[in-house]
């Protein structure tokens, strides 16, 4: 394994060759905020929230895909990301409708926890309001696309660890939307498993466990890592 | 008291448009607190603490709870932002429209009120009807942003006491309160 020197936030950070910007600043204890990132799950830059200035590049790129380089010079502070990062929350906000005081994630919701993170004591940005369904056919778990942020961590999750792929991202711009299936009530879905891995890793509280009121969901995404750990040592036993 | 004379008194009013007067009660629950501020504060309008019913002149802080829902909301709202120099959003209500702006994705105030007080009623069904007494429902409930400059952001559903004082003491000291960290600017 060849090791890569690069520099991020003034400091030199040693990265194994095929690292991301992400896992190398993780080492090195430099906190870049994310939301689709989930370890164990393939990256897939959807949320935008860990882009990072890189010196040379007049683009900003996401860190959770791009790839450490020897020598490359990397800024994940400045007053410029820090302004994009919050309009990312901003939009993610007033983009759909999350009304924290009665959502099921309240005190436990990687939204609000960026939020506070990014300084959002309000949103610059008109809210839209948009009239979204609730799907509520699976007989445990529910679906409200109200408090979707279209992170996609439920369709790799479903996909890349449960095998079963029952989710995907639909149609385009407002209309973006998790479906179950061909577009069908997610109840009617035979390949669905029932394992609730996606209801597991959401981040907010779109995909919840019916019965739960507010606040009262408490899952633990991280727990993603401990199961395929533990999945990998048991294939690797004699 | 013991309030010297020349430390001029803040002149504090609290204003209730489109919320659950959740914000308010939390005010209340600054406990004894309230005993400390009440020397040094003149409130001179407020739904829990004050008779008058006009938005007087010259305040110098008001804290908004709810969003703007109907027509004496934004009328009122009009009047608070030209008479109070620190106007703050008081509450999540004031700030995203929160619960009262789960109305706004529906069409617009008739499919509410065909809701609330047709299809839901148990006899007697009918809009509620009084003119000039029964203010009109707005289109959408709005942030109170999205209508006037607003000073200060002050979250919550409801904002804690803790957080609550901590933004007056600050003001109370004539200083701008640091709105950052969980303790402070958490919604929900």
């Amino acid at each position: 394994m060849s090791v890569r020197t690069l520099r991020i936030d003034g400091r030199d950070v040693a990265s194994a060759d095929g690292a991301t910007v992400l896992e190398a600043a993780r080492v090195a204890g430099v906190a870049i905020p994310t939301l689709c990132h989930l370890e164990g799950l393939s990256p897939v830059a959807a949320c935008r929230l860990c882009l990072v200035e890189i010196e040379g590049s007049p683009k900003l790129q996401p860190a959770c895909i791009t790839p450490v380089s020897e020598g490359l010079v990397v800024h994940t502070a400045t007053p410029r990301l820090r302004e994009i990062r919050r309009t990312v929350i901003e939009l993610l906000f007033t983009e759909g409708n999350h009304v924290c005081s009665v959502c099921v994630a309240n005190g436990h919701c990687e939204l609000q926890d960026r939020a506070v993170e990014v300084g959002m004591d309000h949103a610059r940005l008109p809210y839209r309001f948009p009239d979204r369904p609730v799907d509520l056919s699976h007989p445990r778990f529910g679906l409200d696309h109200n408090r979707c942020i279209l992170c996609s961590r439920c369709v790799r999750v479903c996909d890349e660890v449960e095998g079963a792929h029952v989710w995907d991202v639909a149609w385009r711009g407002e209309h973006c939307r998790i479906i179950a299936g061909l577009d069908q009530p997610w109840g009617s879905v035979d390949a669905c498993t029932d394992c609730g891995k996606c209801v597991m890793v959401c981040p907010t509280g779109a995909l919840f466990h019916k019965g739960d009121s507010e606040g009262e969901k408490h899952e633990d995404p991280s727990r993603l890592a401990a199961l395929q750990r533990a999945r990998h040592a048991r294939q690797e036993a004699p | 008291m013991s309030q010297p004379a020349k430390l001029p008194k803040l002149r504090l009013a609290t204003v209730w448009l489109a919320g659950c007067s959740g914000c308010h009660m939390s005010f209340l629950d600054l406990d004894e607190w309230l005993i400390e501020l009440a020397p040094r504060i003149e409130m001179v309008f407020s739904p829990i603490a004050s008779d008058t019913k006009t938005y007087p002149e010259d305040v110098d802080v008001a804290l908004v709870e709810g969003g703007v829902g109907n027509s004496d909301n934004l009328a009122l709202i009009h009047q608070v932002r030209q008479r109070t120099r620190l106007l703050v959003s008081f509450g999540d209500c004031a700030i995203t429209a929160n619960v009262p702006g789960l109305r706004n994705p529906l069409a617009g105030p008739a499919a509410v009120l065909d809701r609330s007080y047709l299809e839901l009623a148990d006899g007697s069904a009918q809009w509620p009807h009084a003119p000039g007494l029964v203010p009109e429902l707005l289109e959408r409930v709005l942030p109170v942003h999205e209508l006037v400059p607003v000073d200060l952001f002050l979250p919550g559903c409801p904002p804690p006491a803790e957080r609550i004082r901590a933004v007056l003491e600050a003001l109370l000291r004539g200083e701008q309160p640091l709105m950052e960290g969980a303790e402070m600017i958490r919604f929900g």
